[in-house]
């Protein structure tokens, strides 16, 4: 009976986000049924796309055991980049979103390089360039509001067989990281090198370059998130993105990647994103005090690390290293 | 009979102390060779220069005849050596097949050819007599099972030369038993095999020619029907003593201070009972992964056990550090650099850093500066640190020796009845030691207990009024000085006369 019980809490929090989500909709979906309606689901799905196309480059990182605190920066300044040469070149919008894709990648290489070459901890790097790139862009702009041609808007509002052209690039990109995490050498080297550094050293991984990737994937990621939801309002303006890294973070991990590496999926990503977003959306939708959203945000962010935190440690539990044979088996 | 790998004049030093010198030997393929020696004898360093980790400061290596000189873990790979550690490598996030590719997938358009790694997986595991799955996740297997995969891994590097590492440590006797079929099988195919064990019961059941290190010199080489088990254990140790140590000051007392009655932790240790009296210096031996370590965690209320009781000075204490600290236990970790030493702060901040209690001035809490330069340069004295300004210098600027008194005394501050010195000579010279070793009888002398944990057998020989051994998390046997004699406890930590 009690094995049992542990076996259902294993379940539970081997799926912490799924369980999460058919919560949020089962309980938002009782206390006001427009949350359920097409209109509304697919609302979320996009609006969840902004953030959800970071998680995916965020899961990247956190599978690594590191993190990623200049997304949020990198979304100000690669549209901005891109919006300049918009401006000044001439350049259309499919070859601005280019540049801005390199830009993110190009900010996420100078992250990669004083980790990996000069070996200083994630957290200070990302901290100290989350700073940097923002402060960067705030001089390119000094601190005005940056508007963007009519087609920029118009690109961000367009469709593609009546879908939400967010939510084609969002359902690209994630299946793009789906492949190469799970079809591609890179991406099994990712879990590996997660699992166990020493090990993939010893086993002849090139462990340097595949973090040093892991941080350009997740720039130009957040590079395209950033390009996309600028697209919705057509403008920018200095506090663009600022804080979006927790969002981030919190649907990587709400979606099963952990802070202690070696586990995340592409898919969870995409639920994790989606969950923020439902959440968010139905306190909207039930009228809750608009002060007291964040409150209820942050739990359920809180929530979901905490089940995360709960899973790592059995896990480890699990795997530790033993002197004597257990007489069990 | 074909030399597969022959070694001449081997040597290894580390900043100018030899880990190995001279080794000369040479393995014939399709032969196992069983290599056995005490912790330190220097197995180790000699596995690390065949697998590329180590450099070797002097000597040749020579394989298949050619001369062998590698450079990382890659180039012994590619010379067909392969490892089966004790702490094994392997990812437990990835199935068994992805840890048999990991550093080479065969792919078809950039993508990972599925099909054919399960194909090929299949194949080796096959090979092995193994029927799991191989798209199973390591982490579902079990340790034995674990070691197989490690196996099927080298054998996909196509090794011809497997070095299994204390292979066993972790295994069920079914799972053992498995494994020695496995090596059968591997040495019938004309692989070639080092063995390396503290169980010298498999080397003699195993191999065919046993080495035996000792001070990181091979004192011992010959087809393994000459050596007999108590043969191998004199060949293993064997050094002249005296003038080491400091002669005990006293004789224990009968009343006890520690008393832990049957601890078990599953995994762990098994039933375990210990008791150490007032003055009296318990020496606890077992060979590396035996357990103490693990016991001496328990014991300080840093791990959890099971079942079983601990009580000190007659009350069991409430769980955690905290608790037994303030019981009056102290523990001196292993790790001293990881563990027992603050390196950038002073000398002084680290001998009252456990007693930052004692020198709260009134009820506010705030430290008393001038008692505690006070007590720590009474310290200084009293342990006789070598240091010109203890308030200001770092603990890194001390030598080894130097910082173990740091930690001993930092713990003596709060007057302590108890004891547990983990390794409490390792990396320290001759001179030091010594004055440790008094250090230790002193404490004993002024009525205190002291667990004294080792790999170095003389050192408990020469210090200790009774040694306890442990082997695979149980206690082996127990015996008191008049009665200590070397070959009885090393067969003890070898566990040759329980088996």
């Amino acid at each position: 009976m009690k094995l049992r019980l542990r076996r259902l809490t294993d379940l539970v929090l081997n799926h912490s986000s799924l369980v999460f989500l058919a919560c949020i909709l089962i309980y938002y979906g009782l206390q006001a049924p427009a949350f359920l309606s097409v209109e509304s689901l697919g609302n979320i799905v996009k609006q969840s796309s902004f953030i959800g196309v970071a998680a995916l480059g965020t899961t990247l990182v956190l599978m690594t055991a590191g993190i990623d605190l200049s997304v949020g920066a990198v979304m100000f300044l690669a549209p901005l980049v891109a919006g300049m040469a918009m401006k000044h070149l001439g350049i259309p919008v499919p070859a601005g979103f280019l540049v801005s894709v390199l830009t993110g990648a190009l900010l996420g290489a100078i992250n990669a390089l004083f980790i990996v070459k000069l070996r200083v901890v994630p957290f200070i790097v990302t901290l100290a360039t989350m700073f940097l790139f923002r402060g960067f862009g705030i001089w390119l702009t000094s601190s005005t509001q940056f508007d963007f041609s009519e087609d920029m808007r118009r690109f961000g509002l367009s469709s593609l067989f009546g879908i939400p052209t967010p939510i084609v690039i969002f359902a690209l990109v994630a299946v793009l990281i789906y492949v190469l995490l799970n079809h591609t050498q890179f991406g099994r080297q990712i879990y590996a090198l997660g699992n166990d550094r020493e090990a993939a050293r010893k086993a002849g991984l090139k462990t340097a370059r595949i973090e040093a990737a892991v941080y350009v994937i997740s720039g130009a990621c957040a590079a395209i998130s950033g390009f996309v939801m600028i697209a919705q309002i057509g403008r920018l303006d200095a506090g663009f993105g600022e804080g979006r890294e927790f969002d981030v973070i919190a649907a990587a991990i709400l979606g099963g990647a952990s802070f202690f590496g070696g586990v995340g999926t592409a898919f969870g990503a995409v639920l994790g994103a989606i969950l923020i977003q439902a959440a968010k959306l139905g306190l909207v939708f039930t009228g809750v005090n608009l002060y007291l959203q964040p409150v209820v945000l942050g739990m359920i962010i809180f929530l979901a690390v905490f089940a995360d935190a709960v899973r790592t440690r059995r896990l480890t539990n699990k795997l530790k290293r033993t002197i004597r044979p257990l007489t069990r088996s | 009979m074909n030399e597969l790998l022959a070694v001449k004049n081997l040597s290894k030093a580390w900043f100018g102390v030899p880990a190995n010198s001279n080794l000369s030997f040479s393995i014939a393929q399709g032969t196992v060779t069983g290599i056995i020696g005490q912790n330190g004898a220097g197995k180790s360093t000699l596995m690390g220069m065949l697998g590329g980790t180590v450099l070797p400061s002097g000597g040749e290596m020579f394989w298949r005849g050619q001369p062998y000189q590698p450079r990382d873990a890659a180039d012994a790979i590619k010379a067909g050596i392969g490892f089966i550690h004790q702490e094994l490598n392997l990812f437990t996030n990835l199935s068994v097949a992805e840890n048999l590719y990991i550093d080479g997938f065969p792919r078809r358009m950039g993508l990972i050819d599925w099909k054919a790694i399960t194909q090929r997986t299949r194949e080796i595991l096959a090979r092995l007599d193994l029927d799991f799955d191989p798209m199973i996740q390591v982490g579902r297997l079990s340790p034995g099972e674990r070691q197989l995969v490690e196996i099927a891994r080298a054998l996909h590097n196509e090794a011809s030369l497997l070095i299994f590492d204390e292979p066993t440590t972790s295994l069920t006797p079914r799972e053992t038993e498995r494994l020695f079929a496995t090596i059968d099988g591997l040495k019938a195919e004309g692989r070639t095999i080092i063995y390396i064990s503290h169980i010298l019961s498999d080397v003699q059941r195993l191999a065919d020619r046993v080495i035996v290190l000792r001070d990181g010199k091979l004192v011992e080489q010959g087809p393994a029907d000459q050596f007999t088990i108590p043969l191998m254990i004199r060949s293993m140790i064997g050094r002249d003593m005296g003038g080491l140590f400091p002669a005990r000051s006293n004789k224990p007392q009968p009343d006890p201070i520690l008393v832990a009655q049957n601890l078990t932790q599953p995994g762990v240790v098994e039933d375990v009972s210990l008791t150490i009296h007032k003055g009296e210096i318990v020496g606890l031996f077992g060979l590396m992964g035996s357990g103490r370590t693990e016991l001496a965690r328990i014991l300080f209320g840093l791990d959890p056990f099971q079942s079983g009781r601990i009580s000190i000075e007659g009350k069991s204490p409430e769980q955690g550090p905290r608790a037994r600290i303030e019981a009056g236990m102290a523990f001196v970790t292993e790790e001293r650099r990881a563990e027992g030493l603050m390196m950038d702060a002073s000398i002084a901040e680290n001998l009252t850093l456990v007693q930052l209690d004692g020198f709260g001035a009134g009820r506010l809490g705030i430290l008393d500066r001038w008692s505690m330069v006070e007590r720590t340069e009474q310290s200084r004295t009293e342990l006789s640190i070598k240091a010109a300004n203890i308030q200001e210098q770092p603990a890194k600027a001390l030598s080894g020796g130097n910082q173990q008194k740091v930690v001993i005394g930092k713990w003596q501050i709060g007057n302590p009845r108890l004891f547990i010195l983990d390794e409490p000579t390792r990396g320290v010279d001759v001179g030091a030691k010594f004055e440790i070793y008094s250090l230790v009888d002193k404490i004993a002398a002024e009525g205190g207990g002291v667990l004294m944990i080792s790999s170095e057998l003389d050192e408990l020989l020469g210090m200790a009024d009774r040694i306890v051994v442990m082997n695979r998390g149980e206690v082996t046997g127990e015996i008191a000085r008049e009665q200590f004699d070397r070959e009885r406890i090393l067969a003890m930590a070898f566990r040759e006369v329980i088996a």
